[in-house]
């Protein structure tokens, strides 16, 4: 990790009691004040969010379908070779490879490994578990909306944020230090 | 739901003067105030049940199965029906959790936490059952494919292993799903936490989870990969269970009808499971306001469909029995229902097939004390069905020399008994401890200060 990284992130933080004010400010701060480094933050996700912030599909599906086609292919995998290869063993004469009594348990390994790679996926895209992230504001979690702009961004002017930020309906706005 | 005009109304799924801090504070009072005497009383009663199962089934390990009231024909009896009971049950969290969620159903949000928590102490409870049924619980490693010195596979060409591979995937996704879940729920708890101890445990739990929007973006769709992989897979291990029957050669198990008459049978009765926990649990925690009558109501409907899917199942297997002339397959439905089971038989038909039908009526199936009665008499129908289908098909098989009656012995109904108290035990610490319903899925659906909001409203 960069040095950079660790130091904590300062700024100013906005806090909205309504998802709607916290998509319209995300909406001028990213959008049309141009700030990149803009998080925000809701007990619950907010649908046009990702669109206001600039924010991309999320990419996990390709690692679950890659995933899960390797889980298709390994369980297939490790009973055709323990019944055909490792230790042929004739079961009511049919051929060694049956494939149609394979399909339940390739399912599940399908399933099984999509799945587990889907989770860890998820929490290593968010780069959790990570405790060193202060809470900023016990509210977040509950009944509050909140944007973060980052001081470090390069169109960051304090003023006119808080100029922008006072056109929507923000209820307090926080200076992180 | 009405319709006037052109128009449908929808009765709200969360009482609309709730506002988000509402949703936190009431999910959250039971985690945070000493428990009351009724749940005392409740946990008493199914921790004493646990006790007096382990102890029987310590005894029996100790002497053998012979203890048991299983004979020769008679070799799966009630520890084989209790595993397919409580797979069954199972099945209510996962739809309910995954499939209403790929279909959009919004009333979802307020009971999938408390269905998924059911369905993992389920899957739990039932995965005791193939093992002690084996009465040697310390090789339960041989289940699974391992290289080991004696070179040997499992057969996959088993059902009993499908079965292995399917219920531990189920256990395993189901939990992964339900954490998931939970993550952000154990956040918001964490921000309450007065207690440093308290705060130290969720915050670890919670994995530092702030809600953040970059985070969101990722989650949601994690969210929607794990509900479309579990969709199938649940409907995947009842179908599997039902092949442990359906593949052998057994008259009255050998049917073709088995996995979709197995998985709705699950349905059925998981949700009649769900409503007998949601009417205890909207009543002792105080949650009307989130688990409404119409979301009771919704369940109803469901049970109504599933029970019907079921009977005509029933009535099916008889009619094949009888189309398909076979004389084993004709005398082993003649004797299920008229036989010496007959009282399993007709307990099941009763419980299963007429008792869903009062939920026609929209005043019964709003009614509490009639849902609840009913729901306890589908999981009894239930676990009849499965007793049913075991038993009466083998009792008397091909040789009347070696026909025989099956009566379950105490060890039999006290280890039974302990399954119970195994499952309400988590249940019950469960309650206590994570929130019981979902509460950011509650706050996205709710209305509140969301009216000027055109993309969110509905």
């Amino acid at each position: 990790m960069s040095k950079k990284s660790k130091q904590k992130a300062t700024g100013l933080l906005a806090i909205f009691e309504n998802p709607g004010d916290l998509v319209n400010a995300a909406k001028k701060i990213s959008g049309r004040m141009a700030i990149n480094k803009v998080e925000a933050y809701s007990p619950f996700p907010v649908h046009g969010l990702d669109h206001a912030l600039g924010l991309k599909r999320s990419w996990i599906p390709w690692v679950t379908l890659v995933l899960g086609l390797a889980g298709w292919c390994l369980g297939f995998i490790l009973q055709a070779w323990t019944s055909a290869v490792d230790w042929p063993l004739n079961v009511g004469g049919k051929p060694f490879v049956s494939w149609p009594a394979f399909i339940p348990v390739t399912f599940e390994c399908m399933v099984l490994i999509g799945g587990i790679a889907t989770t860890i996926t998820l929490f290593a895209a968010c780069s959790l578990p990570r405790f060193d992230k202060p809470v900023l504001d016990h509210s977040l979690t509950n009944d509050r909306f909140a944007l973060f702009v980052d001081r470090t961004d390069v169109n960051f002017d304090e003023k006119r944020v808080e100029e922008v930020l006072k056109e929507t309906h923000v209820s307090e706005i926080k200076n992180i230090l | 739901m009405e319709i006037r005009g052109n128009k449908i109304i929808t009765e709200p799924l969360v009482n609309p003067e709730q506002t988000y801090a509402d949703v936190n504070a009431d999910v959250c009072k039971p985690l945070e105030s000493f428990p009351t005497k009724k749940w005392w009383v409740c946990f008493l009663i199914a921790s004493g049940s646990l006790l007096i199962g382990s102890a029987l089934a310590t005894d029996m390990f100790r002497r053998g199965l012979g203890v048991l009231g299983l004979n020769q024909p008679v070799g799966w009896g009630v520890f084989i029906t209790n595993f397919v009971f409580w797979i069954g049950i199972g099945h209510a969290g996962t739809l309910i959790s995954a499939i209403l969620f790929l279909f959009r159903q919004k009333w979802r949000t307020a009971i999938n936490r408390s269905a998924e928590a059911m369905t993992i102490f389920a899957v739990m409870t039932a995965g005791l059952f193939p093992v002690i049924h084996t009465g040697r619980p310390w090789y339960a490693f041989w289940l699974f494919p391992y290289p080991n010195q004696r070179e040997l596979w499992v057969n996959f060409r088993s059902p009993l292993v499908w079965d292995v591979f399917a219920v531990s995937t189920y256990f395993t996704i189901s939990l992964l799903f339900w954490y998931v879940g939970l993550v952000p729920d154990i956040a918001s708890v964490r921000d309450r936490c007065k207690n440093q101890i308290r705060k130290f445990i969720y915050t670890v739990l919670s994995l530092g989870w702030r809600g953040e929007a970059r985070h969101w973006n990722h989650y949601e769709m994690a969210y929607l990969l794990l509900a479309a992989l579990s969709t199938p897979l649940v409907l995947s291990v009842h179908s599997i269970v039902s092949f442990d029957f359906a593949v052998s050669i057994l008259p009255g198990w050998h049917t073709t009808i088995f996995p979709p008459y197995f998985v709705a049978g699950a349905i059925f009765s998981g949700f009649a499971m769900v409503v007998t926990l949601l009417v205890i649990a909207r009543e002792v925690f105080n949650l009307k306001n989130y688990i409404t009558l119409y979301h009771m109501e919704n369940m109803n409907k469901i049970m109504l469909l599933t029970g019907m899917l079921v009977g005509y199942a029933y009535l099916m297997e008889l009619f094949i029995a009888w189309y398909s002339g076979n004389p084993y397959e004709r005398f082993i439905f003649a004797n299920r229902v008229g036989g010496p089971f007959a009282w399993s038989y007709w307990i099941m038909m009763t419980c299963n097939v007429i008792v869903p039908q009062i939920f026609w009526v929209k005043k019964w199936r709003r009614s509490i004390p009639i849902m609840f009665v009913a729901s306890l008499l589908i999981n009894i129908g239930m676990w009849f069905e499965r007793f049913t289908i075991i038993v009466t098909s083998l009792h008397r098989d091909f040789l009347p020399s070696s026909w025989d009656y099956y009566i379950p012995t105490r060890y039999d109904w006290g280890i039974t008994l302990g399954s119970f108290g195994f499952f309400f035990t988590f249940f019950l610490i469960f309650c206590r401890i994570l929130p019981t319903i979902a509460m950011f899925e509650v706050k996205a659906i709710m209305k509140f200060g969301k009216k000027e909001y055109g993309e969110l409203g509905d």
